[in-house]
């Protein structure tokens, strides 16, 4: 797969215009890592002029931060901002709320400022760009519902671009009862992810899925990560993975043209 | 003799206002013991913040139902005020509806006024068959036990307590005026309270005086009372929606502040300049090393604490709460009503020990709040966004996990593996940070 890191950029004198900052999901994880090469086929396709950082990159320091290690979580960052400025980067575009979120709001008190995209807004763009196409009705009249991701959402902000994406793939968009402003959290948050839940009735996951579930949908689309595999988890605990599948925004686009 | 209703009155006033000052002070001398913020930045934007959420009540609609309601009682609250402004000035100076010379304007008030009260009357009887018959699940909460319950179902009481004591007041005034009783000018419109004349057939003047000059004192006694219960209820809301949906956070929700002790320490750390052994510059000598994160209420912001006190306990930010809503203790709900009953704990203390705090051996950590309920949160916002007057329940949170965290390495073990590999590896996984990028050659 054609990806070039900043390293190899820089010293071929060619700078690219775009960082796409993978996430330690997006690099470890086997369901993430699919995510992480979706997205790239499509950049790729679109002829957009990026790079990642590769091994130069590091944890944003996100769940350390939301975890309440303050110091673990600066120190991260100012390492990442280091290695950011030293290559100038104007923009990351990036699959994983989370760093979307750290990057873009926390970054900046410590000396990284960047314009920093999430994949779905810079699909969006490249869709009215006309650079990548929807067409293809593969998607046709399929149920989709969308699970916002709270560190999009609610976070930041970001309801419309993964939802506007879906329906330029002719789907159809089914709302969950919980959405947008209100949407329900996967469970995944604020470091939840590496740890065993409280004592309760239920995971949360467990209760979002039965969310989505209500909605019949044939496809249950993410836009994270984390959100993917907590949903992939409950539909399995469900017993519907032969009839729905977990796929995220730019899985969707990919396999449009099955790049 | 003869000036004996208007002394009384002015002392009941004076009594009123004056014990409403002193909780006003007490309430600020608490706050103030919280951390000091800036929140000087971009007042425009503050100011529309506080005119669209507490003003305009704009989250109260979230919830269509309860919105509506809210609606009624709080412009029945505010425009009713107007009234209580014309029984000041009557009760003073003996005089009768002095307002009346409006004429038509005047009318149309009382109408209005009328109009309003049996609205609210009708909003609070919905308000409280939701919480006693219907039973709906947020009221009905471990946290809501005991004087929460009791305080919510009062306020509904004295409400309609009030209301209906000024529709008797203006029902009998109605029946004095047709019967051209003296002193009794003939001014408003009694489109509710003319229906209460059955009522009334029959009795004599001196009677209807009676009743009306009873319904007035007992209403004005009522408003005088109900502003010195706010203090202790969580009716405070009323005044205190508006400064708190001013100092609300301007921030997008996902941004969590960044400690700037830390970066400090982590800058020194980072540079390989800096001297370790270097000599604190002036004035740094006999600081004491800056606590991490909060333990009690004197560690939280003052705009914290002042959100304490607005909290009006509505449940909608632990409805929408996931760790509540499947099972789990935490209750952001419970984490600000927990800081309220601290933090007068805390001001009790002092007023008992000459205005100084005398450590009594309990903190907002693990004696009100419990680190099973700090760790339960998956800092979604869900709280944040559903709450009507702009509270941050997951900032305190975060705070107090910073504490647990920093200050007692009390992080539970996968979270504490997970920072591991993260200090060691930049991944919360154990993976090597050369394989990052492993995945491009991968099929
Ligand atoms: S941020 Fe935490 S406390 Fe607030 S709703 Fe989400 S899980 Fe509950
Ligand atoms: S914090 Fe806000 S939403 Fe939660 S109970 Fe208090 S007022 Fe209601």
């Amino acid at each position: 797969m054609k990806v070039s890191t900043m390293a190899e950029r820089f010293a071929a004198g060619e700078p690219p215009e775009i960082l796409f900052w993978v996430g330690c999901a997006g690099s470890f994880d086997d369901r993430a890592k699919k995510i992480t090469k979706a997205f790239v086929q499509i950049l790729n396709k679109a002829e957009v002029s990026f790079a990642v950082l590769g091994t130069e990159e590091s944890c944003t320091g996100d769940p350390a931060k939301r975890a309440g290690n303050e110091f673990l979580f600066q120190m991260q960052a100012m390492t990442n901002i280091e290695v950011m400025n030293g290559y100038d980067i104007k923009k990351v575009v990036t699959a994983c709320p989370h760093c979307f979120n750290t990057i873009k709001n926390e970054y900046p008190g410590l000396g990284g400022n960047y314009e920093v995209l999430h994949h779905t807004q810079f699909l969006k763009q490249l869709v009215e760009e006309g650079k990548i196409s929807l067409e293809g009705g593969k998607f046709k009249g399929k149920r989709i519902t969308y699970h916002d991701p709270c560190y999009l959402g609610r976070a930041n902000q970001v309801y419309e671009a993964p939802r506007e994406l879906i329906r330029k793939l002719d789907a159809e968009l089914v709302e969950m009862k919980s959405c947008k402003q209100r949407g329900l959290c996967c469970g995944a948050g604020g470091a939840q992810m590496f740890k065993e839940p409280e004592r309760g009735d239920k995971d949360v996951n467990i209760e979002r899925t039965e969310q989505a579930l209500e909605t019949q949908p044939e496809i249950i689309a993410a836009a994270c990560p984390f959100c993917n595999t907590m949903m992939t988890d409950g539909v399995k605990n469900k017993e519907k993975e032969g009839s729905i599948a977990v796929m995220d925004i730019a899985e969707l686009i990919a396999s449009v043209d099955d790049l | 003799m003869e000036y004996l209703p208007n002394i009384l009155f002015l002392l009941l006033l004076l009594a009123g206002i004056g014990y409403f000052s002193r909780n006003v002070i007490r309430l600020r001398r608490n706050i103030r013991l919280g951390r000091d913020v800036d929140v000087s930045d971009n007042p425009a934007l503050r100011w529309k913040n506080m005119a669209k959420i507490a003003l305009g009540q704009t989250k109260m609609v979230v919830r269509p139902i309860a919105g509506a309601m809210h609606i009624i009682v709080y412009v029945g609250f505010i425009v009713i005020n107007i009234e209580v402004l014309e029984i000041i000035i009557d009760g003073v100076f003996g005089t009768h509806r002095i307002f009346a010379p409006l004429g038509t304007v005047y009318d149309a008030l009382i109408a209005i006024f009328e109009v309003l009260a049996i609205l609210v009357i009708f909003a609070v009887v919905i308000f409280w068959l939701r919480r006693n018959a219907i039973r709906l699940k947020r009221f009905l909460k471990p946290e809501m036990k005991g004087w929460p319950k009791t305080d919510a179902n009062l306020i509904l009481y004295i409400e309609v307590v009030l209301m209906v004591l000024f529709l008797t007041m203006n029902g009998a005034d109605y029946q004095l005026q047709q019967l051209n009783a003296e002193h009794y000018t003939q001014a408003g419109a009694f489109p509710i309270s003319q229906y209460l004349a059955p009522l009334f057939e029959g009795m004599s003047i001196a009677n209807l005086i009676l009743v009306e000059r009873t319904a007035w004192w007992l209403h004005i006694t009522g408003i005088l009372a109900f502003l010195n219960y706010l203090y202790f209820s969580k009716h405070l809301h009323i005044l205190l929606a508006f400064p708190n949906t001013y100092f609300g956070s301007l921030n997008p929700k996902g941004q969590f502040e960044n400690l700037e002790s830390v970066t400090r320490e982590v800058q020194l750390m980072m540079d390989p300049s800096a001297d370790p052994y270097a000599t604190p510059t002036e004035g740094q000598e006999d600081t004491e090393p800056e606590k991490f994160g909060a333990s009690d209420v004197m560690d939280l912001s003052w705009v914290q604490l002042l959100s304490a006190y607005t909290c009006t306990e509505c449940g909608r930010c632990t409805d929408e709460c996931p760790a509540n809503q499947t099972g789990k203790k935490l209750s952001p709900r419970k984490i600000m009503m927990d800081t309220r009953d601290r933090l007068e704990a805390v001001g009790k203390n002092i007023d008992a020990n000459k205005g100084i705090f005398v450590p009594d051996d309990k903190q907002l950590l693990n004696d009100y709040i419990t680190p099973e309920e700090l760790w339960a949160c998956t800092t979604c916002n869900a709280c944040v966004q559903a709450c009507p007057v702009s509270i941050d329940p997951l900032s305190i949170i975060m705070d107090m996990r910073q504490y647990l965290v920093m200050e007692m390495s009390a992080a539970p073990t996968d979270l504490n593996n997970m920072m591991g590999n993260l200090e060691n590896n930049g991944a919360p996984w154990p993976f090597n940070q050369m394989d990052r990028l492993n995945w491009a050659e991968e099929q």
